[in-house]
């Protein structure tokens, strides 16, 4: 740094004045995340927890009933088959969308043609799509009057099966959420595969291996960490399910209620019904179910993968 | 090395000052209206005499801005500067909020009148009655400001309203030999006869049409809700009346017989069903067709094909009109000025021009008695019906012997109830009478804890 500018007697105090302003820069760089984050997350988030302590009412005003909002959360219906759908959903919805990621990524490290840079950027371009359009986009095609789905089950003298119907809403929306983000995931497992040494691939060859040995034994554990990190994104994200539903239900209001994943039954409370209260506890209820759930998750895996240790 | 520094440090602050100046801006623009009565800069409408006091307003007719020019032209002491922050519920959620949050809502608002309970019951609206309520009060019938009425305040200036007919495509009707139904049972017997002549579907019943339904059970003489804020805190509850019970039943039993759909209705979908004639009947409102006709129905293979009867009654001896949706002018207690803002909730969409634009082109069905009661409106020959003279066979007649409804301050809630109940009769898990049931005890636990004393 500066050494050759200043002679200083006592290299102590020299020390700390460098660490000092080393410190200062770092709360600089720091400082702008900081303070958004303070004011747009922490301060929101101790809000909506001193919300949820209160209950205000049509009639009679607001009383500070401590937990009484949480006893009710986790005794409403509502709130718990919200719950229990989306941990349904994600149930299916998670492995599917990793193996379908995956084997797209794999698929697309072995083909080296001039289609798979263009092939990559189609699969990736859901994602690109703004969850509203691509609900929307998809309400059209399973669509009967209008829709291609129809049409091709028309051709064969069949009638469509009825994505918007209650019975058949959970696949018409699996479908969507995977459409939207496996090209996203196949991204995050390709840029991983492209960091794996090819050496490895060469030794494993001249050990003998075939291609789907190099895959099963050298690839995959490989991605591990990579895998994982995909697995908690998209927990977090199914287990706060909104968009999709929400916009589908302007066309399927029957097949999708206000309660039917937590985020909708809290943005209703809060929005519709003016009950604020109710609406921050249940986001806050919700906060603390995904917590629990990536927290089991991690502690179950944490041997596994680097990025949590 | 220090320059370097202090550069960075400089250009992390002002980055951090821009984006937190960025998040305020954010949040100065999403308070959409502006409100307090001054704030003309975020007006659709250009406002011409500058010198003049504002008066702010959220509507969403789609001929507003001719309303809104008219009006400001002819006014001298006030003029409107007019938003559209959506229709209906979106709306409402921002007005809502608005409310809560103590300001951000606009001095005159458009609000269907089945919500103006529950903003009443919130201090969000001004009572009208000495606001030059009883200047135009000749102008209406006692059913339309009936239900613009909470207790003995009047909350809103009534514009337009809905009385129900029932539409039909003359040709499937001609094709099949069938004749409008005078009664519901006459209904399933015609939808049946239809079935089992390979027709379409008769109507629809769907779960996103609480209000219509709300109006069905009207007709069946139900008065499921009584309300008057004088006795704050009491609320009477009869969602599972013999009438009600009946209401759903005889639709349960029409779902079941496959003799109506169960689509969502103001959809894509649906209207494309309409236009292809999977429906024999659209029972709607008076301002049916104007919607229709935006959406595309009645050009092209189904121009010329639509005609229009009154509504099936339970009891032809006794018949009852019923009513589903229209619209009125409320002005928000956060008014800065109550008395321009009254002024204009009761001028802007009431002179002649406005009113003659707002019915040929049916986009609305005007409640003031001297235009439902002029020749030029009662003899109109309605292209949409073919020249069918509609407003002087259906809706005036209904529109006249219409009586009003109470509304409920827990609309929004109710609305999203009857809508689980409705979508539980369709797919079969409840019948008529357990929804009816289950929605009484649903809309009572929530009145209860809203703080009411609920009568049953």
């Amino acid at each position: 740094m500066t050494t050759t500018l200043e002679n200083v007697d006592i290299p102590t105090k020299r020390r700390r004045s460098v660490s000092a302003r080393q410190n200062l820069m770092g709360w600089l760089f720091v400082g702008p995340f900081g303070i958004v984050f303070i004011a747009l997350l922490i301060v929101p988030i101790f809000y909506a927890l001193y919300l949820s302590l209160f209950q205000k009412s049509m009639i009679g005003g607001t009383r500070f009933v401590l937990f009484g909002n949480y006893a009710k959360a986790f005794t409403d219906p509502s709130f718990l088959d919200g719950v229990w759908f989306v941990i349904r959903f994600s149930l299916v919805l998670i492995p599917l969308q990793m193996a379908v990621s995956l084997a797209i990524a794999l698929i697309l490290d072995i083909v080296i043609t001039r289609y798979a840079r263009f092939s990559r950027l189609m699969i990736f371009m859901p994602y690109a799509i703004p969850t509203v359009i691509g609900a929307l986009m998809w309400g059209f095609l399973y669509s009967d009057n209008f829709g291609p789905l129809a049409e091709i089950f028309e051709a064969f003298g069949q009638q469509a099966p009825d994505f918007l119907s209650s019975s058949l809403i959970f696949y018409g929306l699996l479908n969507i959420v995977t459409w939207q983000w496996a090209g996203y995931y196949m991204i995050i497992i390709y840029a991983a595969l492209q960091g794996i040494d090819p050496t490895l691939y060469e030794a494993a060859r001249i050990d003998g291996a075939s291609q789907w040995q190099i895959v099963l034994r050298i690839k995959i554990p490989l991605l591990t960490p990579a895998l994982l990190l995909i697995l908690v994104f998209a927990l977090i994200g199914t287990l706060q399910f909104f968009n999709e539903p929400q916009i589908l239900q302007q066309l399927a209001a029957g097949a999708i209620p206000n309660d039917f994943t937590p985020n909708m039954y809290a943005y209703q409370q809060a929005f519709s019904l003016a009950n604020y209260n109710y609406g921050a506890t249940i986001s806050f209820a919700l906060g603390a179910v995904v917590f629990v759930c990536v927290y089991i998750f991690l502690f179950a895996t944490r041997k596994r993968g680097s990025f949590t240790s | 090395m220090k320059t370097k520094a202090v550069i960075a440090g400089a250009a992390t602050l002002v980055l951090a000052g821009a984006l937190v100046s960025c998040s305020a801006g954010g949040d100065d623009s999403g308070d959409g209206g502006g409100g307090g009565g001054s704030d003309a800069s975020n007006c659709t409408n250009t406002i011409t005499k500058t010198d003049l006091p504002v008066v702010t307003m959220w509507a969403w007719y789609p001929n507003m801005e001719t309303v809104v020019d008219n009006f400001n032209e002819a006014s001298d002491d006030v003029q409107v500067c007019w938003t559209n922050a959506g229709a209906g519920g979106d709306a409402y959620d921002k007005f809502q909020t608005a409310i809560s949050a103590g300001s951000g809502a606009p001095d005159v608002m458009m609000v269907e009148a089945d919500r103006i309970p529950t903003f009443q019951v919130q201090d969000a609206l001004v009572d009208l009655s000495d606001l030059g309520y009883e200047d135009v009060k000749d102008n209406f019938s006692e059913g339309a400001w009936k239900d613009v009425s909470v207790g003995d305040g009047i909350y809103g200036a009534p514009v337009d309203g809905g009385p129900m007919g029932m539409i039909y495509r003359t040709d499937i009707f001609e094709q099949y030999g069938l004749t409008a139904p005078t009664t519901w049972q006459e209904l399933e017997s015609t939808a049946q006869a239809l079935k089992d002549a390979g027709g379409p579907v008769f109507a629809s019943f769907a779960a996103n049409q609480p209000a219509t339904t709300t109006a069905y059970f009207y007709g069946n003489g139900a008065e499921p809700f009584t309300y008057d804020p004088a006795n704050e805190g009491e609320i009477g509850i009869n969602l599972n009346s013999p009438e009600i019970k009946e209401v759903l039943d005889y639709w349960d039993g029409l779902v079941d017989k496959g003799l109506v759909g169960t689509e969502d209705q103001f959809t894509p979908e649906y209207i494309a069903g309409v236009i292809g004639g999977d429906y024999a009947t659209y029972l709607s409102a008076a301002w049916a067709p104007g919607y229709l006709q935006g959406a595309g129905v009645g050009e092209g293979a189904d121009a010329g094909v639509w005609g229009v009867a009154p509504m099936p009654q339970w009891d032809p001896a006794n018949p009852i009109s019923i009513n589903w949706g229209g619209s009125a002018f409320v002005v928000s207690s956060q008014a800065s000025n109550p008395e321009l803002a009254a002024k204009v909730a009761f001028g802007v969409y009431a002179d002649q021009a406005s009113l003659d634009e707002g019915w040929q082109q049916q986009i609305i069905f005007p409640l003031n008695a001297n235009v439902l009661s002029s020749a030029e409106f009662q003899d109109y020959e309605v292209p949409f019906f073919s020249g069918q003279q509609a407003n002087k066979e259906v809706y005036v007649p209904a529109a006249d012997a219409y009586t009003g409804m109470t509304y409920t301050p827990l609309g929004q809630y109710y609305y999203t109830a009857l809508t689980n109940q409705i979508a539980a009769i369709i797919d079969g898990s409840a019948t008529g009478s357990e929804a009816a049931d289950a929605l009484q005890a649903d809309v009572v636990a929530y009145a209860e804890e809203q703080g009411f004393t609920v009568v049953e």
